[in-house]
């Protein structure tokens, strides 16, 4: 393979469940640039049942659009022979349902929640986490294992010489289980030891025969540390191993790669820490697709302390989603969360039925205004649910002893406090259908405003056809190659949302803000209650200054002016003053009109 | 002239039906190739694992776990009896011994000096597969599968609750338009699968409980009844494990939606056979939807091409559009333009245009519709 700068042709596939998406990158004029896409369906199930055959029809449209070869003798032509083929080929996958993964640990709040962020971290779908202390008979957690049918479980338990009775009894319980994994019948369930290195030998006895059992270091050596770096790796090993392996055309695939297949929300966790890494900023990404949304973040590991290193998180809401898991977004958050956003007054009975028919054809689109709002409205709490998830997930290590003063009592943050700081978070980028192809990009930024409610300034961003996999991936093998098509081609800068802390009476002033540019200076007075957005094309540079209110804060403290460098974005400026946090009004009327004023403002539905 | 895919249910007259009976883990069949089954006969069994009941002996007999391999009466690998003594203490010169007892009949699997835990696992439980659809064995995995096949009517639901049932067919209602309610349902319909039209209510459903009527196919339901059946929110469309007493397949959607007419009148025609039911839906990839089964010994089968629905759309073709503004509405399509339109959504997208059967014309998204038979 050509290394560096020598990669000039670039192939990359994301297979997910039901589209296997293909792009193809090249280097022109010094920088690498998205030259075309193709698509096809999945094939790993009947009647193709080889995976490989999606990836060909997805290239093969690619070939299509450039009048190019890439495949030869029914294979990606790589390293490239003439004009044939590519220098470099990559790939990502969550078809078949991506790694699901059962975790145990001792204490809920301890091992098991950092067993479920090893899990999480390294793209997989978490099944459920046992403990110790999570109120269940050992018959039922025995019973959870098998009716679940995990592809693997990530066991821990213990700090290092810490307590050894509780990973042991666990091991007891997985081995009791006698769990066949989902692919490869006749194969032992693999299963990975990271917890108190003191009982290797006991787990090893107790499991060795039972399950194919990988011992690795504990994720948490102590309680003051978490290290998911060894599990996660092995975690990565194990699903190209035992889940990719056994999966159907798989062992093809992984054999035409430069480098090994991923789990698609590894890569987007990939991409995400390298743009945080390089920007310096604190970000959080969300794909959220037809039934599952993942999160995921990349913060500061102290919300206190600016010099901290970043920490990345993910988490995926499993059954949030807009076509099969489109009515558990009303399941989990009530009908009447989900109609708050809509402008219009409809029948409930109806509604239900609607979104009950996208769910059980989940392929249809919006063909009516109507329509195209009520799914947008859908998405704002499924983007809420799945951000609240990531919030109680997203936290310091609890369990870690403090030495606290008599005056710290009023400061100190208790252990597990969130990560996510809304003030101090820069960037929100969003995924998937409903957001990256939403009819006006507009309609995007307000369903992450509503849906995150960020507070202070933060850009808005969205993956224009979801390639973060794909780059994700290329990163390992050409970092610059990921990063120049990430900014020219992935990223499309929607704008900024500026949005202070605080509460106060409707049509009292909340806000002033001037916005200098090299064209001159415009100043806006918002009051409680109110949405606005001023135009500033992307790459022209502005220095926007706010002044928040009585009651309010933009990042300094109450009533702090605070002033930052921003670029324009395809939406420009969305000044909110509606508060933080916020809700549209309960009663109907003040409602109807609320949302009608906000999204005229934005101008986000066209005029009917 | 244009075309394009275009996904669809199975509504296939005379086709070979293939089912094929898996155990979840290796069993023994109990049928060979070429023998004739029953629906409701056995064709395979296995042993499921039996329960398992750790038992903390340590904390029972008050000593300490590396002292557990000291006080087993058993070892590994051994069989007890319920209540049977498995571990005890020696006590104090012979007197104030403890025991520890089986919870359940088993093997001792495992125990643990670390844990002081003793794993006793119970007797194993046979697990039955019935042939589910009356018709002759093609294949035969041993230990694994039997294959059952017929010539038959194969119809695919949309959305279903519950799982198999099988039942003599037999219409509850006079038209595909007409609300199947509890007043339809008589004792009569015991043991049956009984037909409705555009709608089965919670009280048809409660009805049909009550009676002891196998399957109910209906062409909609509402969400409002679903709740009311169930009892929860269901959120996501994976079933088939309900334990409603019957088994519910709606074939059109959610509200209150005709029956297609070919579907209803081929229920029609065969009113009085005996027919298998599944209402097992996962709308995920790996697609499965609810099935009725009509076996017919005495009808010369003609296969369908695969087991796929839907297939080529073009000017001409059948269909039926599936979302809102004109949902459930059945129509012909007139043209298949190349070109993307754009929707009053403004998003650009691929159309078709459609006749619908009173004579209006539309133009929908290629993804807002499915093919059906003529």
């Amino acid at each position: 393979m050509p290394d560096g700068d020598n990669i000039d042709t670039i192939l990359a596939t994301d297979c997910g469940s039901t589209t296997t998406k293909a792009i193809l990158i090249e280097k022109k004029d010094g920088e690498y640039r998205l030259i075309t896409r193709g698509e096809a369906p999945t094939t790993v199930e009947a009647p193709a049942e080889d995976v490989t055959r999606g990836v060909i029809n997805a290239v093969g449209e690619v070939e299509d659009l450039t009048g190019r070869e890439f495949i030869k003798n029914d294979a990606i032509c790589c390293p490239r022979e003439g004009a044939v083929g590519c220098d470099a080929y990559v790939g990502t996958s969550s078809a078949g349902g991506g790694l699901q993964m059962m975790v145990a640990g001792a204490a809920q709040k301890m091992t098991a929640e950092s067993a479920q962020r090893a899990a999480l971290g390294a793209g997989a779908i978490v099944m459920d986490a046992l403990a110790v202390d999570d109120r269940r008979q050992p018959h039922e957690r025995i019973e959870r294992i098998r009716s679940k049918r995990p592809d693997m479980i990530l066991l821990s338990g213990g700090t290092d010489g810490g307590t050894k009775t509780h990973p042991v009894a666990m091991a007891q319980i997985v081995a009791a289980a006698e769990a066949r994994p989902r692919f490869g019948a006749g194969f032992k369930l693999p299963v990975i030891y990271a917890g108190n290195a003191e009982v290797q030998d006991e787990i090893k006895r107790i499991l060795g025969e039972k399950a194919a059992l990988y011992v690795t270091e504990n994720i948490r050596p102590q309680l003051e540390t978490e290290n998911l770096g060894p599990a996660r790796g092995k975690i990565h090993d194990l699903f190209l191993e035992h889940v990719m392996a056994q999966a159907p055309g798989y062992s093809k695939l992984m054999g035409w790669t430069t480098v090994p297949l991923m789990p698609t929300p590894a890569a987007v966790g990939l991409i995400m820490q390298l743009i945080a890494e390089q920007e310096g900023i604190q970000v959080v990404g969300v794909d959220i697709g037809g039934a599952t949304t993942d999160v995921f973040s990349v913060l500061r590991s102290d919300r206190d302390d600016p010099g901290s290193a970043n920490v990345f998180n993910r988490t995926v809401s499993a059954n949030l989603g807009m076509s099969y898991s489109i009515f558990n977004v009303v399941a989990e958050a009530g009908f009447e969360n989900v109609m708050r956003w809509v402008p219009l007054e409809l029948d409930e009975r109806d509604i239900r039925n609607r979104i009950r028919n996208k769910m059980i054809r989940p392929t249809t689109i919006p063909q009516t205004l109507e329509e195209l709002m009520i799914e947008q409205a859908l998405c704002r709490e499924a983007l809420r649910l799945a951000f609240v998830q990531h919030k109680a997930m997203a936290v310091g290590l609890k369990g870690v002893q403090q030495q606290r003063t008599i005056a710290d009592i009023f400061t100190q943050a208790a252990t597990g406090r969130t990560l996510v700081d809304m003030l101090g978070l820069d960037m929100i980028v969003g995924s998937g259908g409903v957001l990256s192809h939403a009819p006006r990009r507009s309609q995007a930024a307000l369903m992450m405003v509503d849906g995150f409610q960020p507070e202070g300034f933060t850009e808005l961003a969205v993956d224009s056809i979801f390639m973060m996999p794909q780059l994700g991936v290329l990163s390992t093998v050409n970092k610059r190659a990921a990063l120049d098509v990430f900014h020219k081609d992935c990223l499309i800068r929607l704008g900024w949302c500026i949005a202070p802390r605080g509460t106060g009476k409707e049509g009292r002033a909340c806000m002033r803000v001037e916005v200098r540019t090299d064209s001159g200076v415009e100043s806006h007075e918002l009051v409680v209650g109110e949405l606005k957005r001023v135009p500033l094309e992307p790459e022209t540079k502005a220095t926007v200054t706010v002044t928040p209110a009585k009651g309010f804060d933009v990042g300094a403290g109450p009533r702090q002016t605070v002033s930052r460098e921003v670029a324009g974005g395809v939406v420009g400026l969305v000044l909110d003053a509606r508060g933080r946090p916020f809700a549209p009004p309960e009663e109907p009327a003040p409602r109807l009109h609320k949302l009608a004023e906000w999204n005229a403002a934005l101008d986000v539905y066209p005029a009917v | 002239m244009g075309y394009a895919y275009t996904p669809g249910l199975i509504i296939a007259e005379n086709t070979i039906v293939r089912k094929v009976r898996g155990l979840p883990l290796k069993g023994e069949v109990l049928v060979r190739i070429g023998q004739r089954v029953r629906a409701e006969e056995v064709v395979a069994e296995a042993k499921l694992p039996g329960e398992v009941r750790p038992v903390n002996v340590a904390s029972e007999l008050g000593i300490v776990p590396d002292e557990l391999p000291d006080v087993l009466l058993k070892n590994e690998g051994d069989p007890v009896a319920k209540d049977e003594p498995f571990a005890r203490t020696r006590g104090l010169f012979g007197l104030f011994k403890s025991e520890c007892r089986a919870p359940i009949e088993g093997t001792i699997e495992s125990v643990s000096a670390v844990t002081g835990q003793a794993v006793i696992r119970g007797r194993p439980k046979p697990l039955r597969k019935l042939a589910y659809v009356a018709g002759t064995i093609v294949d035969v995995r041993e230990g694994v599968s039997a294959t059952v096949e017929a010539p038959g009517t194969l119809i695919q639901g949309i959305f279903g609750l519950a799982g198999e049932a099988v039942g003599t067919l037999e219409l509850a209602v006079e038209s595909p338009d007409a609300v199947l309610d509890a007043d339809r349902i008589t004792p009569e319909h015991a043991g049956k699968v009984i037909v409705g039209g555009s709608l089965v209510t919670a009280d048809a459903i409660k009805a049909a409980v009550a009676h002891g009527v196998k399957g109910i196919v209906s062409g909609g339901l509402n969400d409002a009844d679903v709740r009311a059946t169930l009892g929860y929110e269901l959120g996501v469309a994976i079933t088939g494990e309900e334990s409603l007493g019957v088994t519910v397949i709606i074939t059109e959607g959610f509200g209150k939606i005709s029956m297609a007419g070919a579907t209803f009148e081929l229920l029609r025609k065969h009113s009085g056979r005996l027919a298998s039911v599944n209402g097992t839906t996962q709308i995920r990839a790996g697609v499965i939807r609810p099935e009725i089964v009509i076996p017919l010994d005495d009808v010369p089968a003609t296969q369908v091409n695969g087991h796929e629905g839907g297939g080529v759309l073009r000017v001409g073709t059948r269909l039926r559009a599936i979302r809102e503004p004109y949902f459930g509405r059945l129509g012909r399509c007139t043209a298949v333009p190349p070109e993307l339109e754009t929707l009053t959504t403004e998003a650009r997208v691929r159309v078709l245009e459609v006749e619908f059967d009173d004579g209006q014309r539309a133009i929908l998204p290629r993804a807002n519709v499915e093919l059906i038979e003529a």
